[in-house]
């Protein structure tokens, strides 16, 4: 029978590293995911990661496989080159153990933007607020971030800086400043505005190449960055 | 032993916990709102809801047309009083959603767009694209971070403790570092989900294990029609990966293996658009004559589902399951057939509830999938599950700020908590049998699908209680070979085994003792409804001797059951 070999890079409870290979029958498997399942069932209970939807869309199984950062339940194996896998933590993440990460900065970050819509009127509900599908379309390629991490793991100044927002918490950023239905646009570019904001981003582009669901941070912030101009242009003409 | 105490405690994050949590904290910011969960929010099973959300909002609909379709598509085992006081509720939550950012899909004009979806009489679906459930979950998520809502995320929950009749704690283990905590509220909100993989084929997520039922039931509180259990007519062959429903409401066609259209044989008015139960059983029959095709996946037979024709349609408005189809299967949806087959989608029962969300047990709640008030009946209509989320969720919510405000926490039951601790450590990790928890559930798995599945029959129905007794067996005999504290799943996949070991009991009793067929609930052997007997919900009660079924009549308002045909 036909095997795969799965080479897992592992950290126990209490930070001790290795790498441990698994042989998986490549019949009874059709994503990593399936193969994580498949080695934790049958041939290491031990092995711990993260997973839920296995369809792409709850965000859960993020991780490096093949040494570039993606989600094991919509990996195929038919689209893996050779017979060996590498799987690894994702990048820029604090391990808790094997391949799961600690993802609460990541979400920290999120909630710093504000993402959510802020609006004056925030408590009467009494009908929709009217959205053209040209204004629709303004912000609904940013609305489909899953917050798997992926973008982070690829992201170059999230490994030399920490504490900078990063790509999906810029993204969201813009995704509530281009809806028509909000009106936070001030407060989210004071924050997208500040040392550890967009002026970081290098427009290398990984995020976006890495995005499992074809959201485009890098645009993104190139869009903050254009509206904070418009804002300092106001400020100016303001003073005068 | 950690101990937490929240004055409204909310058991899982998905749609109906989220909104809870969001009513109780706009209910009164002087109320402390815990919500714990296995997961993460966002990775809750809701994100995977796709087609839509039926909501009255066009004058040329009516309240009253969305209560009969959703009486008619129960099969007459919903509530009347509760579904026509349900769909009232239900525009308003459209709109609050919409102000607080979902991407609802949209007519040329700006306003909410909807559309057609299975055994409606008006097309109310209202819908973001294929990505319903996760637009809804991403702007509840977000919403609830403007709040101080207390996130306890992968704490798993263990047991229900009550004591004196009155909730007292909730038991869980932080996934993160093994700590036994324990939590208290004054209120306690079940928003746990249904029970999906308890079935091997299935459209659920891995985690919707039916924690909450079990943990509810084992505490004493009821469950009701467990044995209604939704096929959808399309999982995708073979990952059973959700293909919605709106691709038949779209338009698109069922095709047999010679690429032959079948449903007018079986709903010669809505055709593929009936509803799920009558669209699963008509799948089933085709496969069964041999008309089902084969071959290419493993051992599982399967029709088609044809959308070449609506090609024009799939990138706006199915853009998810398009994308689906190319990355799991490899197949382009504009010019070639998506295999499909029914999978387990839909817990109808649930823990014994009401509109008004409440139980058996003052300051406990119940709202989402793991609630059964019943709106539901036999048989939930598509895109009728989201928006009893958001809508109950929100009345739970509200509810269980309203009974913290005026109630104490009780002192903690340390017998009890000290038991569940034991347990969990002396008992369940150093059982040492040999048995592979995952094996169990394998063949529990394999047990649902083969004996309670889409068709039933008295002689699989007393074998799948026997494969259970001889499965609890060997439950007994579990060894967890994963002794770490840390995110350690073996231990979590045991106590869900055990949790789905008792609800499949349950489940096949039900089964068992409904000799008629209603909605999802088929039995070859008594093919026809009996409303004389069984226009009756079944309520399950725990006993140290299995489960106690009794029966209670289902509350007719002013639609007297009539024969079901679509």
């Amino acid at each position: 029978m036909e095997e795969m070999v799965f080479e897992i890079k592992r950290t126990d409870e209490n930070g001790n590293m290795k790498t441990q290979s698994y042989n998986v029958p490549k019949d009874k498997v059709s994503t990593v995911l399936e193969a994580l399942l498949y080695i934790k069932e049958n041939l290491d209970h031990s092995l711990s990661f993260r997973y839920s939807c296995r369809m792409e869309i709850c965000g859960s199984c993020a991780m490096e496989i093949n040494g570039k950062p993606h989600m094991a339940c919509s990996t195929t194996t038919d689209s893996l080159k050779g017979q060996k896998v590498t799987v690894a933590p994702l990048k820029h993440f604090k391990v808790i153990r094997d391949l799961a990460v600690d993802i609460d900065g990541f979400l920290e970050k999120y909630r710093a933007v504000k993402p959510y819509v802020i609006r004056d009127d925030d408590g009467k509900y009494d009908s929709e607020i009217l959205q053209t599908p040209e204004q629709f379309h303004e912000y609904l390629d940013y609305s489909l971030c899953i917050k798997c991490g992926i973008c982070m793991a690829a992201c170059p100044i999230e490994g030399s800086d920490p504490n900078y927002l990063g790509p999906a918490p810029l993204a969201a950023a813009w995704r509530y400043i281009a809806d028509n239905r909000d009106q936070g646009k001030k407060y989210r570019l004071e924050i997208v505005s500040g040392e550890e904001g967009t002026s970081r981003c290098h427009f290398a582009g990984e995020c976006t190449e890495a995005c499992p669901k074809g959201v485009d941070p890098s645009f993104a912030i190139q869009k903050l960055r254009s509206s904070m101009v418009g804002l300092e242009f106001q400020r100016l003409f303001r003073r005068r | 032993m950690e101990k937490i105490r929240e004055d409204v405690l909310i058991l899982g994050g998905g749609m109906a916990g989220l909104r809870a949590a969001i009513a109780a904290a706009e209910y009164n910011p002087g109320v402390s709102v815990g919500l714990v969960s296995k997961l993460y929010p966002l990775r809750s099973h809701s994100v995977s809801a796709e087609g839509g959300t039926s909501a009255v909002l066009n004058p040329k609909d009516s309240f009253d047309l969305h209560a009969f379709d959703t009486i008619k598509g129960s099969d007459y085992l919903g509530d009347q009083d509760a579904i026509e006081e349900f769909v009232r509720l239900v525009p308003e939550q459209i709109y609050t959603t919409d102000h607080w950012g979902c991407p609802w899909s949209r007519n040329p004009d700006g306003t909410i767009s909807q559309r057609d979806f299975g055994a409606l009489s008006f097309p109310r679906a209202t819908f973001a694209a294929d990505k319903t459930g996760f637009h809804v979950m991403q702007t509840l998520f977000s919403r609830a971070l403007k709040y101080d809502i207390h996130f306890y995320n992968e704490y798993f929950a263990t047991k229900l403790i009550l004591a004196d009749g009155k909730p007292n704690a909730v038991t869980t283990i932080n996934l993160r570092n093994g700590e036994f905590t324990v939590f208290q509220g004054k209120s306690i909100i079940f928003a746990m989900g249904g029970a999906g993989r308890l079935y091997q084929f299935a459209t659920y997520a891995h985690s919707v294990t039916g924690d909450g039922d079990a943990i509810a039931y084992r505490a004493g509180i009821p469950l009701k029609d467990m044995e209604f259990i939704q096929f959808h007519p399309t999982g995708l062959v073979p990952s059973g990966i959700l293909i919605t429903e709106a691709a038949r409401a779209e338009g698109g066609y069922l095709l047999d293996k010679d690429g032959k259209r079948f449903m007018g044989t079986y709903a010669p008015h809505k055709f593929e658009t009936a509803s799920r139960d009558v669209v699963s059983r008509a799948i089933m029959w085709e496969i069964e004559a041999g008309r089902g095709a084969k071959g290419e996946y493993g051992d599982m037979d399967y029709v088609f589902l044809d959308l070449r024709h609506i090609a024009d349609k799939l990138d706006e408005r199915l853009p998810m399951i398009t994308d689906i189809a190319k990355k799991f299967n490899g197949i382009d949806a504009h010019n070639e057939l998506i295999p499909v087959h029914p999978a387990t989608h839909y817990t109808m029962g649930g823990i014994d509830s009401n509109v008004k969300t409440t139980t058996s047990i003052p300051g406990i709640y119940a709202a989402g999938e793991n609630a059964c008030v019943s709106i539901h009946g036999a048989n939930r209509l598509g895109s009728n599950s989201t928006n009893e989320c958001l809508a109950l969720g929100n009345v739970a919510g509200k509810a269980a700020a309203e009974y913290a405000v005026s109630h104490s926490f009780p002192e903690l039951d340390m017998k009890q908590i000290e038991e569940e601790e034991k347990h969990i450590w002396e008992d369940m990790l150093r059982r040492d049998g040999g048995e592979n928890v995952a094996k169990i559930r394998e063949d529990l798995r394999i047990n649902m699908d083969k004996n309670v599945g889409v068709f039933r029959t008295e002689a699989p129905l007393q074998n799948s209680l026997k494969n259970i007794a001889a499965l609890k067996e060997r439950y007994q005999k579990i060894t967890i070979e994963d002794k770490s504290s840390t995110f350690n799943l073996e231990l979590e996949w045991a106590f869900e085994v055990g949790f789905m070991l008792d609800l499949a009991e349950i489940i096949t009793l039900g089964a068992l003792q409904r000799k008629e067929s209603r909605g999802a609930h088929y039995r070859r052997d008594f093919p026809d409804r009996d409303d004389k007997n069984f226009m009756m919900h079944t309520i399950a009660t725990y006993s140290d001797n299995g489960p106690i079924l009794t029966y209670r009549p289902v509350v007719v308002t002013k639609w007297q059951p009539t024969v079901r045909s679509y």
